[in-house]
């Protein structure tokens, strides 16, 4: 216990493990534009993130006001068009009284692609300068939100990446951090027990609500969470990749459920329900691994454990991402792309328990500086879609 | 170290460690069996026979329905099981055995 390191500190209180501009693009017409910007910046600590719809969407508004005050966040730069129907105004009001640097461009205003570009690029570097004087605080365990994801699933991630993952969210939990773990339509099969790990009752019979919401929704859709190559790798059914999938959350009692950009109201583990409510539209839930990421970054991750068998070699705009491979032969195949070998459980060179240990201090290592494997390499990678979604219900956060 | 792993006592299958070739001795709940085919990393054989109907069972919990008779030492997959929930969808023909 008692690890420390220097993060930044937020006018809201929260402490970030980053310092990142982010140049956020309004609408898919501006991404190339804001995508060059960011482009100017390699190595540096500029992130392009978005929303490429043109009508708008209050999931959508939330998420980008949630990511642009995120903790790891220094400054904000807006690239709009000018025509779409996001509400901007809005947006640069949130960042603004978050007492982040924030400036908007509208291309359509500002004389086209390459002034806006021009332009932008001036802003980034003004901020860089100004986001360096940003304070920064002793960090610990008990000031850290961690997301936990699997990717590219097979029939190892279920018996060495995942179960060495959950032992991290025990200890993680039991150190004061909150983490989250999500996507209810990989927990189908899981419900029951699952509920039984709720601090209420009533939280209880929520869980299982959030899983048969997912199943009803993904049988409407006549397709589960579940790629081909899951099938390849030796998952035979979506109960089995569930039952993989849920072993990544520990057993700590979980005690709470979010939705995406809702913050935890304290350490603890909680479940995000990641599935639209009301009726389906818009297409599936989460198109890729991408968007649950994002999604628990707009609820405040400071990092993600991710943990792959077939071989994902994705990382994240605005939070590093923690690549544990859980299958050995991918590991030999992809060791570039890898933070950690859980396989070694597998090859039986290394028990679960150091593994464990060695992702417990790859995370407070990540959360004092060091990049992880996906950030050296550059990865950026960013998707937010349209969704729905209505308010928690009561029983959602029993502590709160 | 074991080709094979049995996560859960009351579970009906084994899950490979490595590439296992068909013929492999293998210890079941039935008795010593071999190996009915090729099996690669991480997919499952059955450690019992399982009658079309009965649940197949791993982590201790249900993950799926046996679509077909399959006898211990089998692999147990797509082909001879399936959801409760939702229809798998696979690479047809694909066990995973060009991954070595």
């Amino acid at each position: 216990m008692g690890e420390t390191w220097q993060g930044y500190l937020r006018d809201d209180g929260r402490k970030g493990i980053r310092n990142v501009v982010a140049v956020a693009y309004l609408v898919e017409c501006a991404h190339f534009v804001a995508d060059e910007i960011t482009r100017s910046f390699p190595g540096q600590q500029v992130h392009l993130i978005g929303f490429p719809g043109c009508f708008p969407n209050d999931y959508a508004q939330t998420m980008m006001e949630k990511l642009c005050t995120h903790p790891n966040v220094g400054a904000v730069l807006l690239v709009s068009l000018g025509c779409e129907s996001f509400n901007r105004a809005k947006l640069v009001e949130a960042v603004r009284a978050s007492g982040r640097p924030v400036e908007t461009l509208v291309i359509q205003k500002t004389g086209g692609s390459a002034s806006t570009i021009r332009k932008g690029r001036d802003f980034v570097r003004s901020a860089l300068v100004e986001i360096a004087k940003v304070p920064q605080v002793a960090m610990g365990v008990d000031d850290l939100v961690v997301g936990t994801i699997c990717g590219g699933s097979d029939g190892t991630s279920g018996i060495s990446g995942n179960p060495a993952a959950g032992r991290v969210f025990d200890r993680l939990v039991d150190e004061g951090a909150a983490c989250i773990f999500e996507e209810t339509g990989e927990l189908i099969g899981c419900e029951h027990i699952m509920a039984e790990r709720a601090v209420t009752p009533e939280l209880g019979v929520e869980l299982e609500k959030c899983v048969e919401k997912a199943a009803r929704y993904y049988s409407v859709l006549g397709y589960g969470s579940f790629a081909a190559g899951n099938a390849t790798g030796g998952l035979s059914t979506i109960e089995e990749k569930s039952l993989g999938a849920y072993v990544k959350s520990g057993e700590a009692p979980i005690s709470g459920i979010l939705k995406p950009g809702d913050a935890p109201p304290g350490g603890g583990l909680f479940l995000m329900d990641v599935v639209p409510d009301g009726e389906v539209r818009f297409g599936f839930p989460n198109i890729s691994d991408n968007a649950e990421i994002v999604e628990m970054i707009a609820s405040g991750a400071h990092l993600t454990l991710f943990v792959t068998g077939r071989g994902s070699v994705v990382g994240s705009a605005l939070s590093p991402v923690i690549k544990i491979c859980a299958n050995p032969n991918t590991y030999d195949a992809l060791a570039e792309d890898m933070d950690i070998n859980a396989g070694a459980i597998i090859s039986g060179t290394h028990s679960l328990e150091e593994v464990a240990g060695e992702i417990f201090e790859s995370v407070c290592a990540t959360a004092a500086g060091e990049h992880t494997a996906s950030e050296a390499l550059g990865h950026q990678e960013f998707i937010l879609t349209y969704k729905t979604f209505d308010p928690l219900g009561p029983a959602c956060l029993p502590a709160a | 170290m074991s080709a094979f792993l049995k996560l859960h006592r009351n579970d009906n299958v084994q899950i490979a460690l490595r590439l296992v070739k068909k013929g492999t001795p293998l210890v079941t709940g039935a008795g010593p069996v071999q190996v009915g085919s090729d099996v690669a990393m991480a997919h499952k054989v059955a450690d019992q026979a399982i009658a079309t109907g009965e649940p197949v069972i791993k982590y201790g919990m249900p993950i799926g329905v046996a679509t077909h008779d399959i006898e211990a030492g089998a692999h147990v997959h797509v082909h001879n099981i399936a959801s409760r929930y939702t229809a798998t969808h696979y690479h047809q023909g694909d066990a995973g055995l060009s991954d070595g």
